[in-house]
């Protein structure tokens, strides 16, 4: 699951690395936004969105995905 | 009048919390584990770091069993505070409207603010009214010490509840250093017997120690407000 900060909802971490970048010159950046990564390994993907909804992501604040991938032979 | 403050794993200001109850009433501690809350007139879910604020702030403790039993209390009109880590919690857990979010300033910050009490009919501010005991209070001075602070709801969240009454406390010009969204310090759930703010009443109790006497105010109001003696 990538999980972030919904659009419009101020993240300072992001602002603190964009203001950080230019100073090891990397110019051009105009936006960051952080967020988090969930790794997780189930056998029913069907209820990854309401392990979001509930406990994962903040819906108030926060939007996510939800990525399917291979599992590595689980 | 007897106050219940829940204790997790990771909760650090829970016996100061219960020193302050102590002072208007009777109080113990409830484990987070126990579903039984003791008889308590009153719920105090308070500050700290429960369950290490893994994943965000008040997220795990949410689903905690004594959370649940709170949330049956909340349903049948008790009074529950919510303080710091507290009201974090009462936010996870839908009993109080918005969210806390990452303190503008990105620091854990640590300073006495001054608060302006918005609505005195409450049963967390009653004592601030001129018609209880003790002297009258339209601000008071209250330790603050957190970096998850930042109080944010939608605008029209915001908008309902200032119609509603339901913002309680407001940061005094120059004193919302966390970047809460209409300098939101404190609010009430719509039917106003649950209450959380990010400053901390109970570490203001003692004028020698606390700075200020103040937050005692709001213990003293739980209790007016649970005798039935105003609100």
């Amino acid at each position: 699951m990538l999980i972030r900060p919904k659009a419009g909802i101020l993240d300072p971490q992001g602002e603190a690395v964009q203001r950080a970048l230019p100073a090891l010159g990397f110019e051009g950046v105009s936006d960051v936004r952080i967020g988090r990564l969930v790794e997780l390994e189930v056998h029913d993907p069907d209820r990854l969105d309401a392990m979001c909804e509930k406990l994962l992501a903040n819906p108030l604040v926060e939007d996510y995905e939800v990525q399917l991938l291979d599992g590595g032979g689980g | 009048m007897k106050f219940g403050v829940l204790r997790f794993p990771g909760s650090c200001d829970e016996v100061d919390a219960l020193a302050a109850a102590r002072r208007v009433g009777d109080a113990q501690l409830i484990w987070h584990a126990d579903r039984d809350l003791g008889g308590a007139d009153a719920i105090v879910v308070p500050g700290g770091f429960s369950y290490g604020d893994y994943l965000r702030a008040g997220a795990i403790a949410r689903f905690s069993p004594a959370m649940e039993s709170v949330a049956a209390f909340a349903a049948d009109g008790g009074l529950v505070l919510g303080i710091c880590n507290g009201f974090q919690v009462l936010c996870e857990a839908h009993l109080l409207p918005g969210a806390l979010l990452p303190n503008a300033n990105l620091r854990f910050t640590f300073r006495q603010v001054d608060l302006e009490v918005v609505h005195a009919d409450t049963a967390f501010t009653c004592a601030c009214r001129s018609d209880t005991p003790g002297p009258a209070s339209s601000r008071l001075s209250i330790p603050a010490k957190h970096s998850w602070g930042r109080y944010y709801a939608d605008e029209e969240t915001l908008d309902a509840i200032e119609r509603t009454g339901q913002v309680v406390l407001r940061y005094a010009p120059g004193h919302n250093f966390n970047g809460s969204l209409r300098n939101i310090a404190g609010v009430r759930s719509e039917a106003g017997n649950v209450f959380g703010l990010m400053p901390h009443p109970e570490h203001a109790v003692d004028e020698l120690v606390g700075g200020s006497g103040d937050g005692l105010k709001v213990f003293q109001s739980m209790r007016l407000a649970v005798e039935g003696a105003v609100v």
